[in-house]
């Protein structure tokens, strides 16, 4: 009896532009058990929000899902109409977008949003509505009075967890998250967080995180996706990944963010940008940035090789070559 | 409720402006053209008509300019427009008063239809984009929103005034024939004389209308509100009414209200064309017979019209957008 | 009203360089490249009248109301004028109005927009107050007024009384788009070097909004085009110039459509459209490259709906 409820297989997502099709997700394969908490960090456009789109099937043109599958409990979503996707939109799996001032229909209060997904979804009484509104809302604190307000008038934290309890309407098994506490300050952020943790523990859904800061999520995540330029550079258990970092991306990552306890080691940033994916480097794509570059690097493009229980996408950690 | 005294601030301004700037284009133009107007209807005024052709173009006064403007504000306050020349003895207000009602319902009725129609087709055409409906509507729409609005008007009436004969080509009824009244022969003759003019109008003002609501509905279709209501499986038509079009129209509310200063462009064309005796075509009369009180006159009814009417919608985008009720 | 969404401001270009994008985006876009195809025909007609027609339009002894043939192309009208050369040497008077008011319509928005923008404070209140109040008043109607007041009708004083009046519109967007310029990095660059106020704005503004400027020429030259022609044709302009707006008037208090020469009217009428086409279309080619999420959707199986997922 299998405890998974998502497998993603070898997921491409192109932007189809006028002079030719730029691949922004390249080529991801994952699994989901019940339950467990995902994290996926990269800088920006690595593509992490994409893969969250195209798991989501909320792409919109030019991007397109090119080839791959989403089993979500059981079924292929790519390829399904909006209609045949409405049985397992937020029933099942549900969103959270990065900045709820957007995300927010202006002009509706949060209640009338509220209904409107409680409404899609099977025909609840208004008391039942109102009850389950009031409810979501008090699991993430914020007072139930505040359904009749309009997104404007809530502060940006309360913004943000009232986008939250909209998610868990109907306690999904799966809730993806784009980068949801970004908008928000340091101390907002963490206790957001937390919160998320708590009513994870309490109510059992599954959570992919999406985010670029990776010592946030890494207190909170299961396992750690560390993506670059569409594609996963390493992918393991939250704790290999932090502590012993096998990809020179993700150490660069670890090292650029100081560390509140840990002795003070000289920050380093990674050198470079992000590569133009329209025309990605030849061979490896983080070539022109990685302090360990070598010829081999050049010309063959490494694929994802597992050292113990991760998956690293480097040639010279595949071969050796790069020790700890 | 700020944001609605500060419009109301703004029309009176601008009421304001328009008749200052009523009071001093005679005033400004070389050689007050008042002069020669008086001079040609000299012998037929009272002398109260007299005094208030004075205050009105500032002839002959002995007023410094500032006592002018000060008799000439008081004298409209008071809703005296003076007296036609062309339609003498009456006065200004009677004579509008006669053309309103036809242009208040060819205007009225079109405007009303060209908006609903107009956001309607933008609105759908933008929902399906890349389908045969959305690459039609831009290119037929963005050559008809370029017609000169008299062309749209000349063409009906050749094609179905003249040639065909379908409908008639002048006048808003038969004055010869009719009598005006709540039969049911006048109301229809009414409507068979106003079609023409009415379609006419609305071709020309339709193509606007539907290009800024399809624009703006792409960009609102783009919003991260409009995905996270796909994300929760609402079904199509509420996302695309209450998510999108909805948050779309309300800045084209008020677009919509100041080019209503184009509709009346395009109402005194179109009157003129069909000889439809309605406030432009009034207008015009006025401006060949040199009937300078009732051009006045008519420049400013047109003008209050438009005020309001973009009150109106300034009104209307506060109750509709719940954030421009904050007070800020 | 052209329908128009302000896209943010493009980075700069040196000149060179921003002439080739321009070039390139018009042979792309089918709506640009058939708007340009337009207005250089009618460049050429106006600049070359004798070429296209051979008669004088002020000659008037032929026989009237004549119905096409090959000396007459359009027929007469019922001076006995030659209609053809009428349409072709009015194209050089609507050619100079659509040009002169473009201009210096565009001239006064952009001061007016970019010095309420940048000057900021009571400039701005007092500038915006005045561009709107001037954006609310009918304009038409004034036009007729002015007009009507004015006598001895010249072209001039159409041009001059265009120009004063329909600036306001094209002011506000581009005032809105030099807000959002006000606080970028480049600005702030000058302002520590010490330039002063007005060089900024010459120097460092305006080319960053050269494209949303050719897109207010572009709106005001349509405007002046339908203002001109529409007071022209109710009998406001010069009526013994040859201008398309006059011929109309001519043809209209002639009866031109009852008495058997519809081609006196629709002949200019005609060429007033295409004209204004091609301006609108330019216009509307120009949004589109400036924000390409107008640009045309590449059809797709099946038909799209807004935002839908794909394959």
């Amino acid at each position: 009896m299998t405890d998974q409820i998502l497998d993603v297989a070898g997921l491409s997502v192109d932007y189809v532009l006028s002079n030719g099709a730029v691949r922004a997700v390249d080529d991801v394969s994952f699994t989901l058990d019940h339950g467990e908490f995902l994290g996926i960090v990269g800088e920006s456009g690595c593509g992490k929000s994409t893969l969250l789109f195209a798991i989501a099937q909320l792409l919109a043109t030019p991007a397109q899902i090119t080839t791959g599958s989403v089993l979500f409990q059981g079924t292929n979503l790519v390829g399904l109409t909006d209609k045949q996707l409405s049985a397992v939109r937020w029933k099942d799996m549900s969103v959270v977008m990065q900045s709820a001032m957007n995300a927010l229909n202006p002009v509706k209060s949060i209640g009338a949003q509220f209904k409107d997904a409680l409404a899609a979804h099977g025909k609840p009484a208004r008391r039942e509505i109102a009850a389950r509104s009031a409810e979501v809302m008090r699991m993430v604190g914020i007072d139930p009075v505040h359904l009749n307000s309009y997104p404007h008038q809530l502060s940006g934290g309360m913004r943000q967890r009232s986008m939250i309890a909209m998610a868990m309407l109907f306690t999904p098994d799966l809730i993806i998250m784009d980068e949801p506490t970004s908008a928000l300050d340091v101390v907002a952020q963490r206790a957001l967080m937390v919160q998320i943790k708590e009513l994870q523990r309490e109510l059992g859904f599954a959570v992919i995180f999406v985010t670029h800061d990776m010592s946030l999520v890494s207190h909170f995540s299961d396992r750690l996706m560390v993506m670059y330029a569409g594609q996963i550079d390493e992918f393991g258990s939250t704790r290999t990944v932090f502590d012993s970092p096998r990809h020179p991306y993700t150490k660069g990552l670890l090292e650029a963010f100081p560390s509140i306890r840990g002795p003070k080691t000289s920050l380093r940033g990674i050198p470079g940008n992000p590569p133009d994916l329209a025309s990605p480097p030849p061979g490896c794509r983080f070539n022109p940035r990685c302090p360990h570059v070598v010829d081999q690097c050049l010309e063959h493009e490494p694929g994802l090789y597992q050292l113990n229980q991760t998956l690293v996408r480097c040639l010279r950690v595949a071969d050796g070559s790069l020790s700890q | 409720m700020r944001y609605v005294l500060r419009r109301l601030g703004f029309f009176i301004l601008t009421l304001w402006a328009a008749l200052t700037l009523n009071f001093l284009l005679p005033r400004l133009m070389p050689g007050n053209p008042a002069t020669a107007m008086v001079a040609k209807f000299h012998g037929e005024l009272s002398p109260g008509e007299m005094h208030s052709l004075e205050i009105l173009f500032g002839l002959n006064t002995h007023q410094n300019i500032a006592q002018q403007y000060v008799s000439y504000l008081h004298q409209l306050l008071t809703g005296n427009l003076g007296i036609s020349l062309s339609e003498y003895p009456q006065p200004v207000s009677s004579v509008i008063g006669s053309a309103i009602w036809w242009t208040l319902g060819l205007v009225g009725v079109t405007t009303v239809l060209a908006f609903i129609l107009g956001t309607g087709i933008g609105i759908v055409s933008a929902w399906r984009r890349g389908s045969r409906l959305d690459s039609v509507v831009p290119p037929v729409f963005v050559v008809t929103s370029a017609l000169p609005y008299f062309l749209v008007g000349i063409v009906m009436l050749l094609v179905f005034g003249i040639t065909l004969k379908w409908f008639p080509t002048e006048d808003a009824y038969y004055v010869k024939t009719d009598t005006p009244g709540f039969n049911a022969t006048f109301i229809q003759d009414v409507v068979n004389h106003a079609f023409l003019p009415a379609l006419s109008l609305l071709i020309t003002l339709i193509g606007t209308w539907i290009l800024t609501m399809r624009n703006t509905m792409i960009t609102t279709l783009a919003e991260d509100y409009v995905r996270m209501a796909r994300a929760k499986g609402l079904p199509g038509w509420r996302i695309m009414f209450d998510y999108a079009a909805r948050n779309a129209i309300l800045p084209n509310l008020t677009g919509f209200a100041m080019s209503l200063g184009f509709v009346v462009s395009g109402a005194i064309l179109i009157e003129d064309v069909f000889n439809y005796p309605g406030v432009g075509f009034m207008l015009l009369q006025a401006v060949y017979s040199e009937d300078y009180p009732l051009m006045q006159g008519l420049f400013l009814l047109i003008t209050v019209a438009v005020l309001v009417a973009i009150l109106v919608a300034d009104v209307l985008t506060a109750l509709l957008d719940p954030r421009t009720r904050e007070s800020r | 009203m052209t329908a128009t969404v302000l896209a943010p401001a493009p980075a700069r270009l040196p000149a060179g360089h921003a002439f080739a994008r321009v070039v390139r985006a018009v042979r792309s876009n089918r709506k640009a490249t058939a708007g340009t195809v337009l207005l250089v025909i009618f460049i050429l007609i106006a600049l070359f009248p004798g070429v296209i027609a051979h008669d004088s339009p002020s000659l008037d002894n032929y026989k009237p109301q004549l119905g096409f043939s090959g000396t007459h192309l359009l027929g007469t009208n019922s001076f006995g004028q030659d209609l053809w050369a009428q349409v072709i040497f009015g194209t050089r008077s609507m050619l100079e109005i659509a040009f002169i008011v473009g201009l210096a319509t565009t001239g006064i928005a952009v001061l007016v927009g970019v010095a309420a923008a940048y000057l900021g404070g009571v400039w701005d209140g007092s500038l915006s107050v005045l561009t709107d109040v001037l954006l609310v008043i009918p304009l038409f109607p004034l036009l007729i007024i002015i007009a009507g007041y004015a006598h001895g009708d010249t072209t001039w004083v159409l041009i001059l009384s265009i120009t004063a009046t329909s600036w306001s519109y094209t002011a506000r967007q581009l005032r809105s788009q030099a807000l959002t310029l006000r606080n970028r990095d480049f600005l702030e660059a000058a302002r520590v070097r010490g330039e002063r106020k007005l060089y900024v704005i010459v120097v460092e503004i305006i080319p960053t909004m050269t494209s949303l400027i050719v897109a207010s020429f572009l709106t005001n030259a349509l405007y002046a085009i339908l203002f001109s022609s529409s007071l022209q044709f109710i009998g406001l302009g010069n009526p013994s110039t040859v201008s398309w707006g006059t011929t109309l008037y001519w043809a209209q208090s002639e009866a031109a459509l009852q008495n058997g020469m519809p081609w006196w009217a629709l002949a200019p009428g005609l060429c007033i459209a295409l004209l204004g086409t091609a301006f609108a279309l330019l216009n509307y080619a120009f949004d589109e490259i400036g924000n390409p999420a107008l640009r045309p959707v590449r059809k797709q199986r099946p038909a799209r709906k807004a935002g839908q997922s794909n394959d």
